[in-house]
This record gives structure tokens, sequence and C-alpha cells, in this order.
């Protein structure tokens, strides 16, 4: 959206959006990734073995995937935030407050569907209340929803009572563990969520519209777009993504712990849809990507944990990489990938 | 007369009598406690023991929550000592900056006993700290473990807690130490699980697939009953039965440890007590009847459990208890 690209083959017809396969594989992110998954394997050369155990795919690059499935959901709603210039610091905070009500609910008698629901329900209502405090009462985004980041934690340790409510429901366990075609239900549900939101927001104006209130709210308003309602509808959805993950969260460790489900994940949210190529300054943003983005980070995590290093160097090694990614990604190394010779642009 | 006399000579010692009894007990003593807030069930428990233990000795217990802010301990502190309590428990947030607030309890002499966490103040500022020698559960968790792995070859794998905090590097430190000198068992892995049970698992889950599925893996040490619960999903989830096929072993003993040992997939967990209100008041009473100062660290026992031990029993006797 930002800079022009002049297509050098006039006889590709012109589609809307022209995605050669070769392009995606100069992307940066996807460049950062296969090194990532590189370096994992030459760390640990059974990284890319997979082998099928108890009617499921069994190995560490299932576990990246597994892994990296509730901050890629909380990533997808993150992005469509991060597009319209805003940020939800609240996300950590709602998948406590999901987690804490689902487990309160099956472990008071309530059926498990009806649990699900309110918990889902919950997290748009979280999502909703950020809405609220962003368009009605004008409040930064940074401010509004660390609000939430802050109350959200003590309002699940509230439902909680303090406790670790652990449960033994077959349907919240499934969430969590399960598997479908051999793969863990939190993947799925990420690919489906993603391929979902991707449609919606590339197939319809919407996207163009999150774009351009991004860009320039006020001058989207004055063209005659609702803002404020698009707003609402973003931020919902993300609070209704942080509830889903915080499902997934609470059925893998078959208990809400509402100290520590999503601490900090709302930053690992902000940093996938950085690495996904997403301004922060609004407009430009890819779902995909930004997914990709949760893909590089669980993979690092996962090549640090397999890797035998001790634990001192976790974060070191993270921001690293991090830094490497970033750079790949900066308009500097962008010019320099031009001049390369074969590059495509 | 001599009747009258000895009437009242009799009602004299009675009240006598009745008074050393008063003394002699914490009857009716106001003591504060500020306590941190309630970061972890653990917390919550010793709370809830603390006020357990003070209605047993009909002590009236002034509660104060600090959130985990240490500004707002030091003003339930000098809340209390306006109040004129009796003597003062903390658990103090952070080791630094209480000198000041301490030297008011000490000229308004009231004395301050510190529970679970130690201060960096001069030593004369309270009366003695109640606290658990962490090294020390290190040690026994490693100690069953050599006990029970006999000659065989054993490679030990480690969940550890946040990195820099102080229990995991000394509870390392005491495991460490257990296994010193022994051949046969090698800690091969060893990575933080930031004391939470989803960090447990992903990180054991790593272990499992590093290690030939596990098959190389004979034991796992966790600094935490928490992370030793995700373990044990893991290894499940890896079609292997913990408990057999991988040896758990855990400090702190929380409820759903005890839980997992009904289950047979946990074989040991030591104890952290949360009753540091118990020895601190046994503490002020000796001090208060008998003058006798306190040791100014009084160190809790560090009890080893196994499923020898009546695991159903200790769940239900913790379950209420807030963990």
């Amino acid at each position: 959206m930002t800079r022009p690209t002049v297509d050098l083959r006039p006889t590709q017809p012109p589609l809307p959006r022209p995605r050669p396969l070769a392009h995606f594989f100069t992307r940066p992110q996807v460049i950062a990734l296969a090194a990532v998954l590189l370096v994992n394997w030459l760390l640990f050369p059974g990284f890319f073995t997979v082998t099928w155990q108890d009617g499921r795919f069994f190995g560490s690059l299932i576990d990246v995937l597994n892994r990296g499935a509730p901050v890629a959901i909380l990533a997808i709603g993150m992005t469509m935030v991060i597009a319209t210039k805003g940020v939800d610091l609240s996300v950590g905070a709602v998948m406590a407050i999901s987690g804490a009500t689902a487990a309160t609910l099956v472990t008071n008698g309530i059926p498990a569907p009806v649990a699900v629901l309110a918990a889902l329900g919950t997290g748009l209502l979280c999502g909703f209340w950020n809405g609220i405090l962003v368009t009605v009462l004008e409040i930064q985004p940074i401010i509004a929803t660390l609000v939430l980041m802050v109350a959200g934690r003590g309002l699940a340790q509230l439902i909680t009572e303090g406790y670790i409510v652990t449960f033994s429901d077959p349907l919240l366990i499934f969430i969590g563990t399960g598997s479908f075609l051999g793969l863990p239900m939190p993947v799925i549900i990420a690919a489906v969520l993603m391929i979902l939101a991707t449609l919606i927001v590339r197939r319809t104006a919407l996207g163009l519209l999150i774009e351009a209130v991004g860009v320039n709210r006020s001058a989207a308003r004055f063209a005659g777009l609702s803002a404020n309602a698009l707003l609402l509808i973003v931020y919902t959805f993300a609070g209704f993504c942080a509830a889903i993950s915080g499902l997934i969260v609470a059925g893998d460790i078959r208990g809400a712990d509402a100290n520590n489900a999503g601490l900090w994940l709302e930053l690992d949210a902000i940093l996938a849809v950085v690495i996904g190529g997403t301004s922060l300054m609004g407009g430009r943003f890819s779902i995909p990507m930004a997914v990709l983005g949760a893909m590089i980070i669980q993979a690092m995590n996962t090549g640090i944990l397999i890797s035998g290093f001790s634990p001192e160097f976790n974060l070191v090694v993270k921001s690293a990489v991090i830094i490497v990614i970033l750079v790949l990604q900066s308009p500097l190394s962008s010019r320099l990938f031009r001049r390369l010779p074969g590059a495509q642009k | 007369m001599n009747v009258i006399k000895t009437l009242a000579l009799g009602a004299g010692l009675a009240s006598l009598l009745l008074s050393a009894a008063y003394a002699e007990g914490l009857q009716g003593k106001v003591i504060g406690f500020s306590q941190i807030g309630s970061e972890s069930g653990w917390r919550a428990a010793e709370t809830s023991v603390t006020k357990a233990e003070a209605e047993a000795r009909g002590i009236d217990l002034k509660f104060a929550d600090a959130q985990q802010k240490q500004e707002n301990q030091i003003k339930a502190i000098r809340g209390f000592i306006a109040q004129g309590v009796d003597a003062i428990l903390v658990a103090p947030v952070v080791a630094t900056g209480w000198e000041e607030v301490l030297t008011e309890a000490k000229e308004a002499g009231i004395p301050v006993v510190l529970l679970d966490r130690g201060i960096e103040a001069p030593e004369d500022l309270y009366l003695t700290s109640v606290a658990s020698d962490q090294v020390k559960e290190g040690r026994v968790a490693g100690e069953w473990l050599v006990a029970n792995v006999g000659d065989k070859q054993c490679n030990v794998v480690e969940l550890q807690g946040t990195v820099g905090s102080s229990p995991a590097i000394n509870r390392k430190q005491g495991f460490e130490e257990a296994l010193a000198g022994k051949a046969n068992l090698t800690l091969t892995r060893s990575q933080t699980g930031d004391f939470t049970r989803s960090k447990g698992k992903e990180v054991m889950e790593g272990f499992i697939k590093a290690e030939d599925g596990g098959k190389n893996i004979c034991a796992v040490y966790a600094h935490n009953d928490d992370m030793a619960v995700g373990a044990i999903q893991a290894i499940k989830d890896a079609g292997l039965k913990p408990g057999s096929d991988i040896l758990v072993v855990s400090i702190d003993a929380v409820p759903d440890i005890f839980a997992a040992m009904v289950a047979g997939e946990a074989n040991a967990t030591v104890e952290l007590t949360p009753n540091m209100a118990g020895p601190a008041f046994d503490a002020l009473q000796a001090y208060w009847d008998a003058g006798t100062e306190p040791q100014k660290f009084i160190i809790t026992e560090s009890k080893l459990y196994t499923p020898a031990d009546d695991p159903q029993g200790e769940y239900d006797r913790r379950k209420g208890l807030g963990y």
C-alpha cells in the first residue's frame, strides 16, 4: 500500500493483488522462519522428524505449530487493531478471564458448550468495552486497553477466587489438547480462523476500510466511513480471538491459572504482528504474515528448549534473532535487496 | 475470720492463676499481619493458615493485603503502630527499604517477626524471621532420588523456576549438592518453566522430543509442583507413564500434586509449609512469657511426602486452604 510497485510482466492480467509464489519465498518473514528452522535442525537433527502416534502427528515441528497457535490467534485479532493505528494490550488478561469463566462454570456443573459460549461471550464483551473506550470516550488505545490489561487479571482472579481451577471436562480438554486429522486442535482452530479472517477482509471491502481508518481516521470519516463502528468491530474481534486463545491455554493444562494464563502474551502478539510487516502507524496489514510471525517466535522458543542452552541465554538469543529479523525488514535492507542480481523488484 | 482469710487467699490465688494462664497464652493479644498479596496459591494458603493459627490461639489478627506493593506494606505497618498492636508479622515483598518503618516499630516497643522472606536490614530491628531453607528443599528432593534410583544409570531433566529468582537458584543448588559424586545420576537438561503449569508442560514436551521420545529420561525434577503437574501431562501426551517410566519429584506440596500421587503419576514432593505463622506465634509467646530471645532465623521443616504418606488424606486436608 505504501510504495508503488511496477510489474515488469505486461502479459499478466491486472489482478487486484498479484502474488507470485516466488515473491512469497523472498519475503523476509519466510526467509527468517526458514533460517530459524534450519538452525533448530542443526542444533537438533531430529527436529523435522514427525511420527504418527496415538492417532496424531508427533514431533518438534508439530510442537512449534501447537505452542504457537495461541499467540497466532491473538495476532490475528491484533493485526486488525494495529491496522487501525491502535493496539490492544488487554488480550493477555482477556485470555485469563475467558479461561477462568469456562473453568469456573464447568466445575459448577454448567454444561461445557454453555461454558465455552459464555467464555467467548466475555471475550466479545471485553473487546467491546475496549472499543467503547477508544471510540465513544476517545481514549488513546494504548491507555484504553491498559485499563483492562491491569484490571482484567484481577477480574480473572476474582472469578477463580485465587485458585487454579482444574477441570476434567472432555470438551474443554479437547479444545486444548485434542486432535483433528492428526493435527492438534489449537492448530486447526488457528488455521481456520486465519483463513476465515483473511477471506473476510480481503474478499470484501472491509480490509480496505480498516486500512483507510488506520491511515487517517478523520479523513476516513469525512469520506463517509463510519470509523467508530469499524473500530468497535475490530476491538470486539480482538477480544473474541483472545477468548479463543484463553480456552486453548486453559484446556491445555486442564485448569484456569488466572495469575499466569496469557501473561505477557500481548507483547508476543504485537511482536508477531510487527514481524509480519504490519505497520504500527496503521494502514498496511497482513493476517497470514502475522501468523507466520507468531510461528517464527515459537520456532525460536522451541529451538531454545531443545538446544540445551542454559536458560539464562533464552532472552538474549530471542532478542538477537528478533533484531536480525527487524533489520532484514527495514527499508535500508530492502533497498540493498533490490540491488541484488535476480531480485524481483 | 480464718474462713474469710482463707477465702480471700483462695480468691487471690485463683485470680493470680487466672492471670498467669492469661499471660501464658496469646489470648486477647492484638497482632497485625502485613501480607504481600495473593500472587500464588501458596500465598493464599499461607494467609488462611495464619488466620486459622491466630484464631486457635485466641489472637485478634489484623490482616492487611499489600497487593504486591511495598508502600502499602509500610502504610499497613504504620497503621498497626498507630493502633498500638502487641506485635507485627510481615511477609516482606522486597528485601530493601525497611529500616525506617522498622525503627518506628522498635521505638514503639512492638516486636516484628518476618515471615517467609528475609530482608537487608540490621538484625536488631526485628525479633526473628521464620522461613524455609530453599537449598535444603532441593537437597531433600535430590536425596530422595539418589536413594530410590540406586545404582541404575539415570538421566535427570530439571524444570527450573523463574531465571534469577532465589527459590530457583537455591533449589537448583541443593539438588545438585545431593547428586554430587553420584556417577550414575546425570543432570542432562535444565530449562526454566517460570513456575507455571503451561510452561512446565511446554518445556517437558521439548525435553521429551530432544531425548529420543523420552526414552533417555529417567526422572524429572521440578522446582515447584505446578511445573511438575504440567510435565506429567506432557509425559502422558508422549505415550509414557509418569511415575514409572519417568519419575517425578518436585517441591511445595500443593494439593494437586497429591491428586497426581493418588493416580500414581508423581513420586515425591518436598513441603514448603504455609504455616510460617505458627512458629512465629510460638516465638512471640516464649518471648513475652519467659523473656527468651528467639534465635534470629527460625527454619521450618522441609518434609518429604511420597505416595506412602496417605496422599488422599493430604489432598483433602490441603484442598480447603486456598492453594
